[in-house]
């Protein structure tokens, strides 16, 4: 008697065992950085994915959120923990370059594709080693640097100062910026530095003056990049100021104020969703992305950041369902299955852009994914 | 570089350098007084402004909410460590301290704050808030642990400083504001212009630092405070209450810092985490005045601000370098001079 109850348990828990493995559902794992010095990108990020479905093309899958506060080593331990602990089948993040050139490594050795949401194009460029695993969803410096060099051409710039952070976005952009400029001739006179909590940049702003460039370029993100073009309307600046995609916040509208009015930058197509013309295909995913997101955090509040994590949802939406056809989840093969469908992504519309991936190319982003933007009265509006 | 841009320059460093002889006469007070190196005084400059700047905003600013959480924490610790010797008086004592006025200042902000009376009531609102955090912090943190070493005393003041910092992003957003500046009065002299801001803070330096004379000179609690930091021992042997002096000096150092957050908040972007690095400059000055010294602290602090401003016009690359190398000879000096390191008691 004993011995058939025994029996009857084993079985059931054996049924139970199936059932569990059939319904395993996709892990994602991701690490941002919520808190530090990157909280701006990290928070809109993280309520993008509060806003997901828990399936992705009828298949049931599970996001698990990380902060990694801005910290390369946080990041990387992160990883680890999603990898070994929760047992992720991709790897989303993290939201800054740093942080995000440190994952690399990991994802190589781990074998596990990453999405990463930073934009430097080292971070993908070339593909190969371990390189191979990483995918990115912002666009690359170099594709906003060509917008700004192209736009400055045509409105007759020839000499540039830069205003740049101190870190390794000011980096990126400055090393940018000299290939675009030179690439149309355009002289960069001076090259100014600054910190994104300093509360003074008059010493900078006076030297870049002293240069008397056409346009000064700002490089910076969000609210800190205010402060120099105030510092420079307040010393009786006149010429035209470009700032970067990283300045695409409200807060920035916000605190800027009539200081930032006609200030010029190049934006993913998502800041300006509604002014996009009907036949662009990225207006509906985009605009459909944007009423989510104001509908649950109020008018207004959407962030581009945010929808780099919106844009690594839509890369998974597709590239999931193809490596479910050779894997199943949970297994080291469905890790190579997905990097191998996140490869070859074809066509795929997203807030930002359109993506088509390749062996060479892991970001698949076209001039598509950047359009130019100025500041009219309070609000982005699309240039011509 | 010509004389107007030196001129400009100057302007820019005196009136930066006068924000951190504020946070540096701070430092100087409370390490005098109960030996904590006061790591979280940037705290009290970044939760200042921003509570201004949300007030100008109209809205309630979150960090009454630290308010009252502290207030309470503040009550259950008080009660704990006076559970002998309480009476009817130090129980109402301290009720007024850590309950009532918490209490009072978070009614006064919730009613007055949608109003919109103009900047000197919100920024005597964005005082009275940050002012009493100086103390409570002091009563919930710092007092159980009076009598431990300078180097518990500084991990303790490093948690205080991250709590705060990462209670800040939760307050206030990631992203940074301003105020609106006291008077939109702009003074042309030759060359320079001088937004009337920078006259406030300036007038403010010299006033508190007048204050600060009269207190320490004239006054009871500031004489009771000036031996309480000469010999603790010795204080406490002819009747002067160390704990109340540490309170004092915890109370100065909220208000020092929350004013100076509201002095600068018209003039600059602060962010949550923006107090730390003005902290730290204000540290740099106070290091050079050996942390005893408030008028070397203070002309120092002046220097500071100098040789920023200067730093970022020639090589603003390693503006930070510059100024936090500054310390390295001083600190030399400060240890040839004195000969071999002195033991920690």
């Amino acid at each position: 008697m004993i011995r058939i109850r025994a029996f009857a348990v084993i079985a059931a828990l054996l049924t139970f065992a199936a059932t569990a493995l059939a319904a395993e559902p996709v892990r994602i794992g991701v690490t941002i950085a919520q808190t530090g010095p990157a909280a701006s990108l990290g928070i809109p990020q993280r309520n993008t994915i509060a806003l997901f479905p828990d399936t992705i093309a009828g298949e049931k899958v599970e996001w698990i959120v990380l902060d990694d506060g801005s910290d390369a080593t946080k990041a990387v331990a992160n990883m680890r923990k999603l990898i070994d602990e929760s047992k992720v089948d991709v790897i989303v993040g993290s939201s800054i370059t740093p942080a995000s050139l440190a994952m690399i490594d990991v994802a190589a050795e781990q074998k596990i594709p990453m999405i990463t949401l930073a934009a430097s194009a080292k971070l993908i460029e070339p593909v190969e080693g371990s390189r191979k695993w990483v995918f990115k969803a912002p666009q690359s410096d170099s594709l906003m640097a060509d917008a700004i060099a192209d736009y400055m051409a045509k409105a007759g710039v020839k000499s540039v100062a830069f205003i740049g952070f101190n870190d390794a976005y000011g980096d990126g952009w400055l090393t940018e910026a000299t290939r675009a400029l030179g690439a149309k001739e355009i002289k960069l006179v001076d090259t100014e530095r600054y910190a994104r909590t300093d509360t003074s940049v008059t010493g900078q702003v006076l030297k870049a003056m002293a240069a008397k460039p056409d346009a000064i370029l700002i490089a910076a993100s969000g609210t800190p990049a205010a402060l120099p073009q105030k510092t420079l309307k307040e010393r009786g600046y006149t010429g035209t100021i470009y700032q970067t995609h990283g300045v695409a916040n409200a807060d920035f509208l916000r605190v800027g104020g009539k200081d930032v009015e006609g200030t010029i930058l190049p934006a993913g197509p998502v800041l300006v969703a509604a002014q996009l013309p009907e036949s662009n295909p990225i207006k509906k995913v985009a605009l459909d992305y944007v009423q989510r997101y104001e509908a649950k955090y109020g008018a207004g509040s959407m962030a581009t950041f945010g929808a780099h994590a919106q844009d690594a949802e839509l890369m998974l939406a597709a590239a999931i369902p193809v490596a479910l056809k050779t894997a199943q989840p949970g297994t080291p093969e469905f890790r190579v299955a997905l990097r191998n469908a996140l490869e070859g992504i074809h066509d795929v519309v997203l807030t930002h852009g359109i993506s088509n991936m390749s062996p060479t190319d892991h970001s698949g982003l076209d001039t598509r994914a950047r359009v130019m933007v100025t500041i009219k009265d309070g609000s982005w509006v699309l240039l011509p | 570089m010509d004389a107007d841009i030196f001129l400009i320059l100057l302007q820019d460093g005196v009136v930066n350098g006068a924000i951190y002889a504020l946070l540096a006469l701070s430092l100087v007070l409370v390490f005098a007084v109960t030996r904590v190196i006061f790591i979280p005084q940037g705290e009290f400059v970044a939760f200042g402004a921003l509570s201004y700047a949300t007030l100008d905003l109209g809205r309630t600013p979150r960090s009454i909410w630290l308010l009252l959480a502290l207030g309470a924490a503040a009550t259950v610790c008080g009660l704990w460590t006076q559970r002998r010797t309480l009476n009817r008086t130090a129980l109402a004592m301290l009720l007024s301290e850590t309950a009532v006025f918490p209490l009072a200042v978070a009614g006064l902000v919730l009613w007055l704050a949608p109003l919109k009376l103009g900047v000197a009531v919100e920024a005597i609102l964005a005082l009275a808030i940050v002012t009493p955090m100086g103390l409570l912090i002091y009563r919930v943190a710092f007092q159980p642990l009076a009598e431990a070493s300078v180097l518990v005393l500084l991990i303790a003041a490093v948690g205080v400083h991250l709590a705060l910092v990462g209670l800040g992003l939760v307050f206030f957003g990631p992203e940074g504001s301003r105020a609106t500046a006291f008077s939109s009065a702009n003074f042309t002299l030759g060359p320079l212009s001088v937004p009337g801001q920078a006259l406030w803070i300036l007038g403010f330096t010299a006033l508190l630092i007048v204050g600060l004379y009269l207190f320490f000179g004239f006054t009871l609690h500031g004489k009771a405070l000036r031996a309480t930091a000469v010999n603790r021992l010795g204080a406490r042997l002819v009747g002067i209450p160390t704990a109340d002096a540490g309170r004092i000096a915890f109370g100065l150092a909220g208000f020092i810092g929350a004013l100076s957050g509201v002095l600068i908040a018209p003039l600059t972007t602060v962010y949550y985490d923006s107090g730390f690095l003005i902290g730290l400059k204000g540290f740099v000055a106070a290091i050079v005045g050996g942390l005893v010294s408030y008028p070397i602290a203070a002309t120092a602090a002046i220097a500071v601000g100098c040789v920023e401003s200067f730093a970022s016009f020639w090589a603003s690359a390693f503006k930070e370098v510059i100024v936090f190398s500054v310390i390295v000879p001083v600190l030399l000096w400060l240890s040839l001079r004195s000969g071999a390191p002195a033991e920690e008691e």
